[in-house]
Order: C-alpha cells, then structure tokens, then sequence
C-alpha cells in the first residue's frame, strides 16, 4: 500500500477492482465503511462476480476474468476525452511531457521490437530521447506529437466503451456509470483510493493490470495524498515483510537484485545502477545504492567482505536464468532435476498450479523437508486419501520430514503489515511437544553445515564458513539481535559527509537510519529500508502510542512504517508547484518557504525546493511514470492481453495467445486447452469465514464453511441441468474436482460480442488434512503459467467444464 | 510508551474494589467475609496478557492473548483466551470470523509436536529425534551442494549457484526469522528460493 488502512476513511470513492476486501479483508474494509459515513465516500466495485463488497456498494459492474486491461484503458481513454485530468500533477508529477524515441509504436496487440521466436521484445525503441546535454528532451506543452502524453492518447483511444463492452462483457451504461463516478476525482479537492489484491495479480498480465489502475491514479492526481493511492491489500500476515527482506529468487533485501552472471565483478554489477538523474536537479535515491548495498554485505560477511575483494561479491550466487521461481523450481523437480526441498510455512500441494504436476515433482524429490506448525497436505502428499489425495504410495521414494515448527503465539518479532508498520509482537505461550522455533532450526542446520566444511571441506565454503554469527547463543539467535542487525549499525565512527568532524554515531551503535549507511564498510545493515526501526532509540515497532492529531489517520507514534516512519509514500505529491496542498482539507506535508512539514515524515529532502525538486524521488525522471520504457517485459504501456487459456480470441490480434512474452515450458503448453472443449471461465476467491488451507484445521472454522463447493449462474444450472446442492464434476485439461454446486444471483452469463461467456468460481480453502470435511481445490485445475514479469501464476482465468455428478442433494 | 496497567491489572484492582465497597458499606459484618468467600475472581486476572498480531491476512489487528503462566518470567503458559486490541488503531478491537477463532488454530489437534520422518516408499510417518532429524538434513544438503554446486560458467565467471536443492520460505514468520533464514540460505548459495509472495 502506498497508504495505510486507517487512511481509508480520507477518501470519497473507493473503487475494489482485483479484490474482495469486505470478505478478505474485513477489519480494514472498516475504513471504507467509515469513509461512507462520515464523508459521504462511494463504493464501486468492478468483479467477475456480485461479491460480499459488492453487496455494500453503491455501485457495481461485472467484468469478465482477464480482461482489467482493456477496462482500466477504455477508462483513461474516457478521462482524457472528457477533460477529466489533473493537468498540472500531470504535467509536473508524471512523464507525461518526456519525448519518446520515434520508432516506438503499437500494432496489431504488440509493441515494437517483438521476436515471436524468441518470445521477448528487443525494447531499445521504449525509451525517451535523451538530448546532448545528457538529460531527457520533454516539451512541458504537451504539444510535440511524440510525448508520453500524446502517444497514450493515442494508445488508449481504441478502447471506446464499445470496445469495454465487447472485450470485458461490461454493459456500456455501466462502463459508464463508473467512468464518471471516478471522473469526479480528478478535482483536486477529491480522491479515489484503489483496494486491490490477487484478483489482479494472478494473471498471466497481472503486474500489467496493475500498472493500468497506477496510471488512471496519476491522471486523476491521487498519488501522494491522503484518501487516495494505490493499495495492494497483501494477504498473509508477512508477506510484505518477507518480500522486504528478499526472500525472493532474484532479490537482496530492501528491493536490491542478485547479480546475473553477465555481472561479473562489482564495478560492472554498479555501472548498470548509477542512477543518474534524467532530469537536472532531480533526487534519483537510488544513487545510494552501493552505500545500501556495501552494508548487506558487511550484514552477511563481516570482516570478510572488503574494498580490496569487491566486498565478497562472489560470495553471492549469480543468477544464468531471470529468476528461479516456484514455477522453474518446480518444473525442474518433475525433470528429475531437484535433489532437496524445503517448505517452511507453505503448502504448495495445494497453492501452486496444477497439482498433478506438483505431485509428480514432489515424487521426484530425494529429501522433502517440512516445517510448519500444522499438518499439511504437502507434507503428507505421499499419503493415499481416496479420490482426495489419489497416488500410488510405495512407488513415492521421496523422504519426508515434518519439523514441528512454533505458530505466531509462541514467538517474538516484527511483522509488516499492508501499509508497512512493522509491528513488534511477544510470545504468549510455550511451544507444544518439541515443536522450536524456525531461528532454531535454520541455526542448527546452519552450524552442523559449517562443521561439516571445516571438518570435510569441499567446494568454495568461504560464504558459509564466513557468515557472521554473532549471536549470545549461537544456537538461537534471538528476535531482538536479528532485528538490531536489519536496523543496522556503525562498524567505525560515522560522521556527517558535510561536515567531517561532526559524529554521528560512535562505532558499535545502532544507526539512526539509512540516510548514515555508508560504502566504506563503516556500516552494516542487513535491510536499509528497515533502517530506523531499532535505532538507539530502542525498538520503535514497539511503540503503542495510538494519539492522532487531527485525526489525519497518520498514527505516527504507533510502531514503525518503513521508510522512515513515513506513513503516505510520494507524499510531496500532495502539494502543488507552490508546496500548499492541493486539498487544503487534506493537508499533508507543505513547504513553509524553507522546509516541507506536516503531518507525515515527507517524502522528500526536508529542505528540496517544491518548484525544483520532483515529489518521485526514486526515479531519476523526479517524476512517475505514465510510460515505463523498458522496465516491463510485456510493454511500457498496458495493452490487452487475453489469458492464455480464453473463450475469446484477443481483439487486436487473434493469432496472440495469452501474454506474448511470457514465460511457458514446452510441456505445459500442451496442456493449455481451448474453448472448445473447455467451454466455461472458471476464477478461484476466497471466503471471509476462512484463511487458505490453514483454517480448516480449526473446527470454529471448518463448522462455518464446512464444505467445498463451486459457485454457478442459474442460467448454466439450467443449460447443464444442475440443481441447487447437487454435486458436480469440474474439470479442465489438468485434472477433474468434484464439489456441491451453489447456484447463485451472484455470476450472471457476460455477453461479450456475440459470445455468451459463463463464469464458475471456485473457493479454494479446501484439502484432505485439518478438521474440515475432505475437498478439493482450484489448483487440482489451474494452468502452469505466470506473470510476464514476476512469474505469479494464473489462477484467476483459465477453462473448465462442468456436467452434474452423481451425489447426494441436500437442499 | 507501553501501557504500565494492563487490562489484567486493572480488572483485578476493580474486581477487588467492588467486592470491598458494596459489601462494607452496607455493614454485613461476618455475611461480608463469608459473601467474599464466594466472589469468584474474574478467570482473566489469573492470566498473563500479551499483545501478539492476527496471523491471518495482512490488516494485521492487534489481538491480546491470555495464558496461564507467563513465557516472559520464563514459566509454561498455555493460551486460554484471544480476542481483539481494543487500543489498536486499525481494528479497535474487532475481529473477524477467522481472527475471532484464533485460538482453536494454536489449540488445533493437528499441530504438530513431535518431528516425524516418512520413510520412501512407506505409507507412514514416524517419529525421530531433533538431533537425528538435523544431522540428516545437513548430510542431504552437503552431498547435494558438493555434488552440484556451480562455481564458474562457460566463460569462467565465478557464479557460485545452487540449483538443485531449493527452498520456499514462509508468509507468516517475523521479519527477524526472515533475515536468518535469508543468511543461511544464500550463504549456501541457493537460488531457488521464494516466498508466498510469488503466488
């Protein structure tokens, strides 16, 4: 989230688009409701399905799975022709006025540069004209033909309503209905927040999706200010956290990238992250890089990691592939390709695509191991349930061990939540049995491994046999140690960088923040973003002061929000060329004629002219980015894409099939099926009464939503002859799901052109472990396909059919 | 900046102020011993409360666990009651259907207490030992990084890349056990490594 949840309740239109935040995400849909109270805010909510949020809002819109993009377009396209912009953000705050090289274009569904051989476009042409003077050409009228501006004009100007209409099954009138609802908040004086979450990010264009909603945000001004952002509502309770830190195939913590093996030494893994600024005087942070960076390193390798050895670069592995996620790992298991496995905390049996393929790689596995406080199904996925779990068990060879691992109420530390508070939470309880804490176990494993190089040898062990380890007992590092080693500390005296003589912090004292990280290795820090945390200050996500001046919804003194206790990221956006706030009623942070001050820690060098300096100080444009040059595999504009398996061929281009950059492996193409055979779009959610496949081992639970079932329109029971509770048969070209049928008002048939597209959900909190009624879920039918640019699998739009089954009716 | 009185304290001074008052003032003398006799102290002030978050979804609420025992003066405690922070600024005490139930998740009969090992080709598990457990997985995982680890590529660059063991890495566990695992899983050298967040 670029905002927090309590921000929800400054805005006057929330539109859920991607998500289900009433039923997901109950606790913080409060501040929409409040919001509708005390503000007068409106709900639209734009959904395959009439969902739980719909049912609350003041307007909705069905949509067909997979097709945001041609929605979010047709959308930008409505507000430029209705003069519904907020011109001068958008002129100053985004790139709208950046000249872009001629031979960029579109046609035909594709961008210039595509190689259908290779799958991947050759993206020089996305890229803005760079003049002599070594900075980006713009033409602040927005008058020269080849501007960002222009060019999206032009890009958005073929998805008329009509367009809307026939692509996404979206009524005109209410295409309509919404863009004027949202055109509203293109006054400065109104905002619009969008809740979105896996509804958008699970396509095989999902980052895209996304990018789309960012966009119409800028046009409209409602980055940057209070009651609007973009908020991606994260759905487990650290998932953020988790991502911060890196836990990720291709990333360092704090949003830095292992190095690919095309880097070869340090100088030439920097030289491609200078940073330099495409605009004078503009910020571009991340010219601090190698300071970050430089500190990661002395977090892992200490004494170890020096100027004269480019800081141990080596000891980081290098990746030959963009990234080794789940999707490659797990097509290299069913290649017989993975020796080991770990899941701690994850069930991929059941979260990943295509179960039948997760099962035969986890079958090919020499070691599994599972830790994880409860019984899951991967961890029993040898184990023969019926038709539930249907595998040959003496033929697995796979060796399984199942770690007892301590749950949230046995444990101390931080998690981050949505709208990045880190919040500190103590242990309540003692583990049951032998069950130990995961620091415990990754420590054990770790030290055995470290003997076993120092006794042994064996291949470069410098990375292990040097990691620091300084921990009271080695054995368990505690919360409060590793979360003063993300906060950072002084290797040597820090002093000011202006002032030479000045200290800033003495050696072996916590850092105040990243603004002391230094590239000397005079600092260590393990996660600059999460410096300032635990500063010598003491540990600030501890912190319960829940005061709010003005009830702005900020809560400053409430535990920690990366970075810097910021609460509303780009929050200089909130005020004009002037630095005075757009909205005087929504004041945020304003320029006093000598620094920027407010509500919020700014988001900007306290002392950075409004007139001069960019609100967007992570880009080295100073400004955001309506048009991403070569940043996005798929395109720097968003453009229809149809999932790869549809009932509808792509409008702009009938041979392209699904995203025509993303990833696929020979195999699983051939499982990808057409609708022909596959008449019905299926979509997988989840219900508010459970949590993924973690809930159902709770009988409160498992009592309240006891059951699987598929939701359907009472027009597709009625073509299949399906009855209310009866049981039916689902399947796609991957596997086959039996489940009682909910016939519901809440699907209706989409008329899309002059085809009639049905849509079946499927809920997905079921499995044959836990307390609840045996079941399946959607992954025993999903396809084995991801995101362009960050590999999330397609869950929310793939094909199926549907017949009845035989079963007992039981309404 | 942490409340001092916790709400445990603050129920038993209550608790305890009414007894005394209503009784004495209204003079039973010997009834009064024998009526405080029977005022049951309310079951929460014999527990130790601490503040945790809901480990569900990522609104993260403030919830407030009651155990018997206290884990922080280092006695066994084991949780009775779990309900919402009143004091928290994004929940205000409220939970939903899935936080309000919080406490038959850590009490569910399928929490695991005991490693366990199944052994290939068989249709059960079996209970090992920590040590046994541990010494097996740093054996599988030394074999395997001696066997395949990548030090160089064609061209000679050091790469030093683990393919062949891989590691997926929770959605729930705090950002101090993400760091460590993230040490001892890239100081190996592994690659296949994710989080929830891919899917």
């Amino acid at each position: 989230m670029t905002n927090s949840w309590t921000d929800i309740k400054n805005t006057d239109l929330v539109v859920v688009m991607g998500g289900n935040a009433a039923e997901a995400h109950p606790c913080g849909f409060k501040w929409v409701t409040e919001a509708k109270a005390h503000r007068g805010a409106k709900l639209i909510v734009v959904d395959p399905r009439f969902t739980r949020t719909a049912s609350v809002s003041d307007y909705y819109a069905p949509i067909r799975p997979g097709s945001d993009i041609a929605f979010l377009m047709g959308l930008i396209n409505w507000m430029i022709q209705n003069d519904k912009v907020q011109w001068e953000y958008v002129k100053n705050f985004t790139n709208a006025a950046f000249i872009v090289k001629d031979e960029f274009g579109w046609s035909d569904g594709l961008f210039s540069g595509y190689d259908p051989e290779k799958r991947d476009y050759d993206k020089s042409s996305w890229d803005y004209v760079i003049g002599d003077d070594g900075f980006a050409q713009v033409d602040m009228t927005l008058q020269n033909p080849r501007c960002v501006w222009n060019l999206l004009k032009e890009h958005v100007s073929r998805y008329t309503p009509e367009l809307v209409e026939q692509v996404c099954g979206t009524p005109k009138d209410k295409f309509l209905k919404v863009a004027e609802m949202i055109g509203e908040c293109s006054a400065v004086d109104k905002t619009m927040t969008s809740m979105y979450a896996l509804g958008w990010t699970q396509h095989s264009k999902g980052a895209q999706n996304i990018r789309g909603m960012a966009m119409l945000q800028l046009i409209l001004g409602n980055i940057g200010v209070r009651g609007g952002g973009m908020n991606a509502l994260r759905g487990h309770s650290n998932i953020q956290g988790l991502t911060d830190v890196g836990l990720m195939s291709n990333l360092l913590p704090g949003y830095m990238n292992i190095p690919t093996e095309k880097e070869k030494d340090w100088t030439t893994y920097m030289s491609s992250r200078s940073f330099k600024p495409l605009r004078p005087g503009q910020t571009s942070y991340w010219q601090n890089y190698p300071k970050f960076m430089v500190s990661f390193m002395k977090a892992m390798w200490g004494d170890a990691a020096r100027a004269d050895n480019d800081w141990a670069f080596h000891y980081l592995p290098k990746l030959d592939v963009p990234t080794y996620d789940i999707l490659r790992m797990f097509d290299l298991m069913n290649e017989g390709k993975i020796t080991n496995y770990f899941c701690q905390g994850f069930n991929p049996l059941l979260s990943f695509p295509n179960r039948g393929k997760v099962t035969s790689a986890l079958s090919k596995l020499k070691l599994l191991v599972v830790m994880d406080p409860l019984e899951t199904e991967t961890a029993h996925f040898w184990e023969n349930h019926g038709e539930y779990n249907d595998v040959d068990t003496a033929s697995i060879q796979t060796e399984v061990l199942e770690l007892p691992t301590t749950s949230f109420a046995e444990d101390d530390g931080s998690l981050v939540n949505s709208g990045r508070w880190m919040q500190w939470h103590w242990a309540a309880a003692t583990p049951p049995g032998q069950a130990k804490r995961d620091t415990w176990i990754m420590a054990q494993i770790f030290l055995r491994m470290k003997k076993m190089y120092q006794d042994e040898g064996g291949p470069f062990p410098d990375p292990i046999l040097n990691l620091t380890w300084e921990y009271k007992d080695e054995n368990e590092p505690s919360a409060e140690e590793l979360a003063k080693e993300l906060n950072g500390r002084a290797l040597a005296d820090v002093y000011d960088l202006k002032d030479t003589t000045k200290l800033l912090t003495a050696q072996g004292k916590q850092l105040l923040n990243f603004s002391q990280m230094r590239d000397d290795g005079s600092t260590m820090s393990a996660c600059w973003i999460y410096s300032g945390s635990w500063n010598e200050e003491g540990n600030n996500m501890a912190r319960r002061d829940n005061s709010d001046p003005d009830d702005t919804g900020a809560f400053l003194n409430w535990s920690f929000a990366w970075p810097l206790n910021r609460r509303i990221l780009y929050n200089r956006a909130s005020a004009d060329m002037q630095g005075k706030a757009w909205d005087p009623s929504r004041k945020l942070i304003e320029w006093n004629g000598e620094k920027w001050a407010g509500y919020d820690v700014p988001d900007i060098a306290p002392t950075a002219k409004p007139d001069e300096v960019g609100p967007f100080i992570m880009n080295p444009e100073g400004s955001s980015r309506l048009f991403t040059r070569g940043m996005m595999r798929d395109g720097p504009f968003p453009t229809h894409m149809e999932p790869f398996e549809s009932p509808i061929a792509n409008v702009f281009n009938p041979e392209m099939r699904g995203n025509p950059v993303a990833r696929v492996f020979a195999k699983d193409a051939d499982q990808f099926a057409t609708s022909d055979e596959f008449p019905f779009v299926a979509t997988s959610y989840r219900l508010t009464e459970h949590f993924h496949y973690w809930t159902k081992h709770n009988r409160i639970n498992s009592a309240l939503q006891p059951e699987f079932f598929v939701e359907i329109s009472e027009e597709l029971a009625a073509e299949k002859g399906i009855t209310k509770g009866g049981t039916v048969r689902v399947w796609s070209k991957r596997g086959s799901v039996t489940a009682k049928a909910l016939v519901s008002k809440r699907l209706r048939p989409l008329q899309c052109g002059d085809k009639l597209v049905h849509v079946i959900g499927i809920p997905l909190h079921w499995g044959f472990m836990g307390a609840a009624r045996k079941g399946f879920g959607p992954n025993s039918l999903t396809p084995f396909v991801g995101d362009a640019n960050v590999e999330t699998p397609e869950f929310k739009a793939f094909l199926v059919n549907i017949e009845p089954a035989q079963g007992e009716v039981v309404s | 900046m942490n409340i001092d009185l916790s709400r445990r304290g603050f129920l038993k001074l209550a608790g305890a102020g009414v007894a005394a008052t209503s009784l004495g003032a209204m003079g039973f003398g010997e009834a009064e011993a024998a009526e405080q006799a029977h005022v049951r102290a309310f079951k929460l002030a014999s527990t130790t409360e601490v503040r945790n978050t809901c480990t569900y979804c990522s609104v993260a609420c403030g919830i407030l666990i009651y155990s018997k025992g206290d884990v922080a003066a280092g006695e066994e405690a084991h949780v009775v009651h779990i309900e919402g922070d009143a004091d928290h600024p994004t929940n205000r005490g409220t939970l939903c259907p899935k936080g309000a139930a919080l406490k038959d998740t850590v009490l569910s009969a399928t929490r695991l207490t005991q490693p366990r090992i199944r052994r290939p080709g068989s249709d059960k598990l079996e209970e090992i030992s920590w040590e046994e457990a541990l010494d097996k997985i740093a054996r599988a995982l030394k074999d395997d990084r001696d066997a395949n680890l990548i030090q160089t590529n064609e061209a000679g660059v050091p790469v030093n890349r683990w393919t062949s063991t891989g590691f997926l890495a929770a959605s729930a566990t705090t950002n101090e056990t993400a760091w460590l695992t993230y040490k001892v899983v890239r100081s190996m050298g592994i690659v296949g490594f994710d989080n929830q967040a891919r899917v």
